[in-house]
């Protein structure tokens, strides 16, 4: 809640969990996100990851980059292997934090049903989907979260035809403990985010946008930058359901009353959605609006 | 207090599991497997058994549960038939690669399409290489000792295994059993000990990506690239034979009975011709095997396969070393070539002197009806004519076809 003390860089442990050095790209944002979400998380937890860009980030048998024990599991079943984890640390009298990590294609493609599955058991489990909006792992094909008109490697010229499916949207209509959703460019916002769901019991699920430079052509240096971008045009929005009761998160709250940027502005930086036409552009700017009109009389007193 | 009971194929196996001290039960419904695990979760309501019951939404997930509880450092359990097993494949795999010391009830039914409830053997022999120990047991009392000594073998050598029994034949059908003393299997097999067990104490990281060659460890030690990974599976699968004999050996000191030895051998001593089979074929070709011998004078034998995988191939061809003639009579096939045990007995002999005439039998396919008559005048016939075309010996014959 906004009276917990938020955590800022001055007062974030300077405890490591994860070693220095690992097999992300450079520049990749979830491995940073990785990196602050574990000192929220600290040492007591277990880690399930399906094939994704997590699993090489962590290195190759037999070395690992993090300090976890981390189960990697098959491309469907990060849900159902976490849920027998958490069935395991139930039997044996243990409160250790199990936390599912997948990208968004192990979450809402092929993991959806076993995540369906453990929202719909209520599993004492945080569940954490990054989204670098494809699968990067493969070689940056389309996945369920691509959105319209993003190229990838299996939407070539004109870009996925569809939107992207409101992933936390479907796990909040399963009644969930948590939903949040967060962004690679707010990592204490995502960090503050867990030290709270590491109180609550039931499903946590958080949804986070990671910009990643080969699969969204960017450079490097810019990740942190179109992430903020992302949430400063009011395309990707910050917040948060508990108990039903949806709120936006502060970065997000703010444009409320503050102006967005030009979702122009975010997508011109990346090559994936470098061939948008203007009318394209057009299109999307007026969803996005409508959408913050409809936030504006959403949380009118927020 | 009686241990005898009088009870489901089903239930004897559902007992098994909760004498084994499973903690995490995880299963899909799917017939003719759904009264085991109806009976796990009923006991779980009631208090009559300690553990976990998840009821998942489906097979890949019951298995994924499984192997996350087994990791964890708990003792786990499921059950499938047919369609649920090839949908938990991937996860087949992943269990045996990790070696998990699973153990697993799979109720023998054919698969779909078209869809058939009935049993046969095609859903396991579908599953085969998975790296799965596989057992086949031919009644109510040897699915009761052969899970309960699963377990151990499990335990032992870090291999999931499966217990097959028959759809229907067992599972359905009520027959007396007798049921060890809780206390005693406590004593037989100890609490589940995974010494690489998830624990934030002792970060590990399990099943991450391997490469062909070997590399260092943080320590500097050499560890095996994938392809040493699966050689270590493929050598531990076939010392899992021995392992196997000592605990059969161990249960039968402790209960008076073992089932399921690596291979059961009946009326082989003077056999001339012998049946090779598994699971509730193996009895019915007792009856079969008694009638010729009685009727026609003929002497022939039965050998259950009852260790499917690892396949006893060294043990098979001994005892099939005085043979004449040895029939395969099975319920499975490997599409496009033969009878899949049909391939398996033909290879495990071809190194050895003796060569029998092989013969190879196709039957019960579905739930088809295998009336002992019909078994009777084929083996009958079989035993007959040792001089076939080699390309017709080797082709299977199907028994009660209704073309
Ligand atoms: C059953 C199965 N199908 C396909 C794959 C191949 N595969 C590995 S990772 C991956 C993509 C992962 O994408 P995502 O979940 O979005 O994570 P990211 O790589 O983007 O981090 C795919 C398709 C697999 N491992 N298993
Ligand atoms: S492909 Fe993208 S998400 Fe994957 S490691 Fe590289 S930057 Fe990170």
């Amino acid at each position: 809640m906004s009276d917990t003390p938020k955590t800022t860089v001055l007062s974030l442990t300077e405890e490591e969990f994860v070693h220095p050095g690992n097999r992300a790209c450079s520049g990749c944002s979830m491995g940073l996100l990785y990196r602050i979400g574990a000192k929220a998380l600290g040492r007591d937890c277990i880690f399930v990851v399906p094939p994704s860009c997590m699993t090489v980030m962590q290195g190759l048998y037999p070395v690992s980059a993090s300090q976890f024990p981390i189960f990697n599991c098959t491309f469907a079943s990060t849900a159902a292997v976490a849920t027998g984890v958490r069935a395991a640390m139930k039997r044996l009298g243990r409160t250790t934090q199990v936390v599912a990590w997948a990208g968004d294609g192990g979450t809402s493609d092929i993991g959806i049903q076993a995540l369906s599955g453990a929202l719909e058991r209520g599993e004492d489990i945080i569940y954490i989907c990054y989204d670098n909006e494809a699968y990067m792992n493969t070689g940056v094909q389309r996945s369920g979260t691509t959105p319209c008109s993003s190229l990838t490697t299996t939407t070539p010229f004109t870009g996925k035809a569809q939107a992207a499916k409101d992933v936390p949207a479907i796990v909040a209509a399963h009644n969930p403990t948590f939903v949040a959703t967060c962004s690679a460019s707010y990592p204490l916002d995502f960090h503050d985010k867990l030290l709270r769901a590491k109180q609550m019991r039931g499903l946590k699920y958080f949804h986070i946008q990671t910009p990643c430079p080969p699969g969204w052509g960017c450079e490097e240096r810019l990740t942190i930058k179109i992430g903020r971008m992302a949430v400063e045009s009011g395309l990707f929005v910050l917040y948060e359901i508990e108990n039903g009761v949806k709120r936006l998160s502060e970065p997000s709250a703010r444009l409320l009353k503050k102006g967005r940027r030009p979702v122009r502005d975010y997508l011109k930086l990346q090559v994936r959605f470098r061939h948008m036409s203007d009318e394209q552009i057009a299109a999307l700017q007026a969803q996005v609006d409508a959408r913050w009109d409809d936030y504006r009389e959403a949380f009118a007193d927020d | 207090m009686s241990n005898k009971c009088i009870d489901s194929g089903n239930n004897a196996a559902a007992h098994a599991a909760r004498l084994a001290g499973v903690e995490v039960v995880a299963a899909y419904p799917i017939t003719p497997q759904t009264p085991l695990t109806e009976k796990l979760s009923e006991w779980v309501a009631s208090g009559e058994m300690d553990a976990e019951y998840v009821a998942v939404e489906s097979e890949h997930s019951a298995l994924g549960v499984c192997i996350g509880a087994a990791s964890a450092g708990v003792r786990a359990f499921t059950a499938t038939s047919a369609n649920g097993l090839l949908y938990m494949s991937e996860q087949l795999h992943w269990a045996a690669g990790a070696r998990l010391p699973l153990v697993m009830c799979v109720v023998n039914r054919g698969v779909g399409a078209p869809w058939s409830v009935w049993n046969d053997h095609q859903d396991a022999m579908s599953q085969r290489d998975t790296g799965w120990i596989q057992l086949f047991v031919k009644d109510h009392q040897e699915i009761v000792d052969v899970t309960i000594k699963a377990f151990r073998l499990a335990e032992a050598v870090h291999i999931p295994v499966m217990v097959n029994y028959d759809g229907y034949y067992l599972s359905h059908t009520y027959m007396p059993f007798e049921l060890p003393d809780a206390e005693a299997v406590r004593a037989f097999l100890p609490p589940y000990v995974y010494k690489h067990a998830l624990d934030p104490q002792r970060p590990e990281n399990l099943n991450s990506v391997t490469l062909p060659d070997a590399r260092r460890d943080a320590g500097g030690v050499l560890r095996g690239g994938y392809m040493d990974i699966r050689h270590n599976l493929q050598q531990e699968m076939h010392q899992a034979l021995a392992v196997w004999e000592e605990i059969d050996a161990d249960y039968r000191q402790r209960f008076g009975r073992g089932g399921a030895p690596v291979l059961e051998a009946y009326r082989l001593e003077d056999a001339e011709f012998v049946v090779v089979a598994m699971g509730t074929l193996a009895n019915q070709f007792r009856d079969v095997v008694d009638r010729l011998r009685q009727e026609d004078g003929i002497r022939v034998g039965v050998l259950a396969v009852q260790v499917y995988r690892p396949f006893p191939a060294r043990q098979l061809a001994e005892a099939l070393q005085a043979a004449r003639g040895v029939m395969v009579f099975e319920k499975g096939l490997s599409y496009g070539h033969q009878g899949a045990l049909f391939a398996d007995v033909k290879s495990a002999l071809y190194p050895w002197p003796a060569r029998p005439v092989l013969r190879n039998f196709i039957v019960g396919i579905g739930g088809r009806e295998i009336p002992t008559n019909e078994l009777c005048r084929n083996l009958k016939q079989a035993c007959g004519q040792d001089e076939l075309p080699p390309e017709v010996a080797d082709t299977p014959n199907w028994i009660g076809l209704q073309l």
